[in-house]
């Protein structure tokens, strides 16, 4: 249900609701950027409004809320093992529609892909979603192309403009915690801002034959690549993790086996007993990586991986844009037909 | 009627006397080597109006304009005015020109402004310092460099200013890359290890350069809210005994640092040598010769250090000797 709260009325709602849950949203973290004096929006607990950075895109995506960056799977003794006991606090994502679509595809690999996944799932199941206005398009993003530009499957949707408030709740819980707030309000239709088009265009290949492997683009890139994995780390789509199992230092018999983000670019990501690896080459690596974003998972599951949020681009530091590898691989394939 | 100039004061008002009889050059002191643009075409217009429409960009970021005459003195102080305005330049009387050139241009690296490497603004540091300092006549030389990488040679200064950051872990967003571990290696002083998949910091070693906050993918380092610095002291060029800067202080604050040179030139005040020729000594060779104890006693006047400071309690330079 729609309505238009001042600000001060948005304030008192969103204290309710982290009343009732823990509030996740992009803020901007003061000089905790890569370089000197340099600020990175990612998530963290907002309390109020003008906690949230509504205007910069954030440079990490709300993953690390429902996929942790280290998780503790279980506790090991020598004959025990034990696992945490999970929080049933609901937690509230601030998000914009192109990182809602990228829940659709968590839930694609931790649930719908043969069995559901314990871990992802207790926290899934505590997430509410509150969708962010775009009122204009990033520079990097290119969600209009991947059709993530607009979504339906929000649980709230927040939008400040000036002194205004702009709320559509359509989860009876968070109706519910807010009531005293909302009560009186009268209720109006709320026009969602949804970015219409993207600076970035961007088209996918849709044919790729079998030759794209070996193209020279791959080789370029390859070259370029420091294979520090930050696409992979700000990506709201990539899942892979890897197991660490930590002994304790002053009890080695004792300890924990975690779960912790993995990226394909990095060094290790396939190492096997016996030192062999898949994919040596940083530029094998990528290729692997952008295939699967567009291609793979879309052969598999019918649509594709990427949300065309464009973190990727706006964070490699040898400015590699993932976007216009994808352009680049339409090329090939329309210079491959013809 | 030949030429009645007061060659000592010329000087301290930043012109220099040439080779050439008559024929001086104007010195313009940029701290920090940062400067609005218009600046250059004001020196242009200096270097074509009263020079020979030639400039020296010193060793120390200034502009020195060649092949003036001593009798347009006058006037090109009058031009240097709006310069003097957008440097901000300490300044005694408008329109009078630079008042002092004993204590040299504070120079800088590019500093945060650009560099990914720099941990602060080194041109607002340089200018702190102009500010604290100028004008002044004694012969000091200060510089500011935004990381271990040293490009403004601040070792080789009496004051060398280089950044640090004291980089914070935290190990939940760590995933294992070693990035960080593999950087400090390649780049730096070889701090980091990995124990049980996290990184492990020796504090002794880390020199606080800021590459493991550049390499960490994941914001798991990030740089301290504070600023550190490494003040080093007493570094030279010259004649007699060239040396490097030692460390005196490290994860120092810029607040003392400052004080530290103000005291210094009390300090200098007091023990420079009355056969100084045009009052300059090295602070340096003051040092060696009243002893580094006393040269602490008067440094350290009123500077409360912060806990995490690491001072040397004594400083030895080495160098190379050819007065001996």
């Amino acid at each position: 249900m729609g309505y238009q709260l001042s600000k001060a009325a948005g304030d008192k709602l969103l204290a309710q609701w982290s009343r009732n849950g823990i509030v996740f949203a992009p803020v901007k973290m003061e000089g905790e950027g890569c370089f000197a004096d340099t600020d990175v929006v990612r998530y963290g607990n907002v309390t109020s409004l003008d906690q949230v950075e509504w205007e910069k895109k954030s440079d990490y995506s709300f993953k690390e809320i429902l996929l942790p960056i280290n998780e503790t799977l279980f506790y090991f003794t020598e004959d025990q093992t034990m696992v945490p006991k999970g929080k049933e606090q609901k937690i509230l994502i601030f998000l914009r529609s192109c990182d809602l679509h990228a829940v659709k595809r968590l839930d694609q690999i931790y649930l719908h892909n043969g069995g559901e996944d314990f871990y992802y799932n207790r926290l899934r199941r505590r997430a509410k979603f509150i969708l962010m206005p775009c009122a204009e398009t990033c520079d990097s993003g290119f969600c209009a192309a991947m059709g993530t530009n607009a979504c339906e499957d929000y649980d709230a949707y927040v939008s400040v403009e000036g002194e205004d408030v702009f709320l559509d709740i359509r989860d009876e819980e968070l109706s519910m915690w807010g009531e005293e707030i909302l009560n009186g309000n009268s209720e109006t239709t709320v026009a969602l801002q949804f970015p219409k088009e993207n600076k970035e265009k961007v088209t996918l290949p849709k044919n790729l034959s079998n030759e794209s492997v070996s193209l020279a683009l791959w080789k370029e890139y390859g070259d370029r690549c420091i294979g520090c994995g930050r696409c992979n780390f700000v990506c709201p789509t990539c899942t892979c993790f890897t197991m660490q199992d930590i002994f304790y230092r002053d009890n080695t018999n004792v300890g924990e086996r975690r779960r912790v983000w993995a990226s394909c670019q990095v060094d290790g990501y396939t190492d096997m007993a016996g030192g062999h690896s898949y994919r040596k080459s940083q530029g094998e690596r990528m290729r692997f990586k952008v295939m699967h974003k567009i291609y793979d998972f879309e052969k598999r599951f019918g649509y594709p991986m990427c949300v065309g949020c464009g973190r990727c681009d706006d964070v490699c530091p040898e400015y590699i844009s993932y976007s216009a590898c994808i352009n680049r691989l339409a090329k090939e394939e329309q210079t491959h037909e013809k | 009627m030949g030429l009645d100039i007061n060659t000592k004061k010329l000087k301290k008002n930043a012109f220099r006397v040439s080779k050439v009889r008559g024929i001086g050059a104007s010195r313009i002191r940029v701290p920090g080597g940062y400067l609005d643009a218009r600046v250059l075409g004001m020196v242009q217009e200096i270097a074509q109006e009263y020079g020979n429409g030639f400039v020296h960009l010193t060793s120390r970021q200034g502009f020195e304009i060649e092949g003036i005459r001593f009798e347009d003195m006058d006037k090109i102080n009058e031009k240097l005015q709006p310069i003097i305005e957008l440097l901000e330049i300490n300044q005694e009387k408008p329109g009078a020109g630079y008042p002092a050139s004993g204590t040299r241009n504070i120079s800088a690296c590019i500093g945060s402004n650009v560099c990914p490497f720099a941990n602060y603004n080194t041109a607002r540091l340089a200018k702190d310092i102009e500010k604290a300092v100028f004008p002044n006549d004694l012969h000091f030389k200060i510089a500011c460099t935004g990381c271990s990488n040293d490009c403004a040679k601040a070792r080789l200064h009496d004051f060398g200013i280089i950044g640090m950051t004291m980089p914070q872990y935290d190990p939940d967003r760590c995933v294992s890359c070693e990035a960080c571990v593999k950087g400090c290696r390649a780049l730096s002083v070889n701090a980091l290890h990995m124990e049980n998949y996290k990184v492990i910091r020796d504090k002794d070693k880390c020199i606080g350069c800021g590459v493991c906050v550049t390499k960490c993918p994941t914001r798991a380092w990030t740089r301290s809210k504070k600023k550190y610095y490494k003040l080093t002291i007493m570094g030279r060029t010259g004649k007699r005994n060239p040396r490097l800067g030692q460390d005196f202080l490290a994860w120092a604050d810029a607040e003392n640092i400052i004080k530290i040179i103000l005291n210094t030139y009390a300090f200098v005040e007091e023990h420079i040598s009355p056969d100084a020729p045009g009052r300059k000594e090295h602070i340096g060779y003051i040092i060696d010769r009243v002893g580094f104890e006393e040269y602490k006693k008067w440094a350290l006047r009123d500077v409360e250090l912060m806990p995490e400071t690491i001072m040397k309690e004594c400083v030895y330079w080495d160098g190379i000797h050819f007065d001996r």
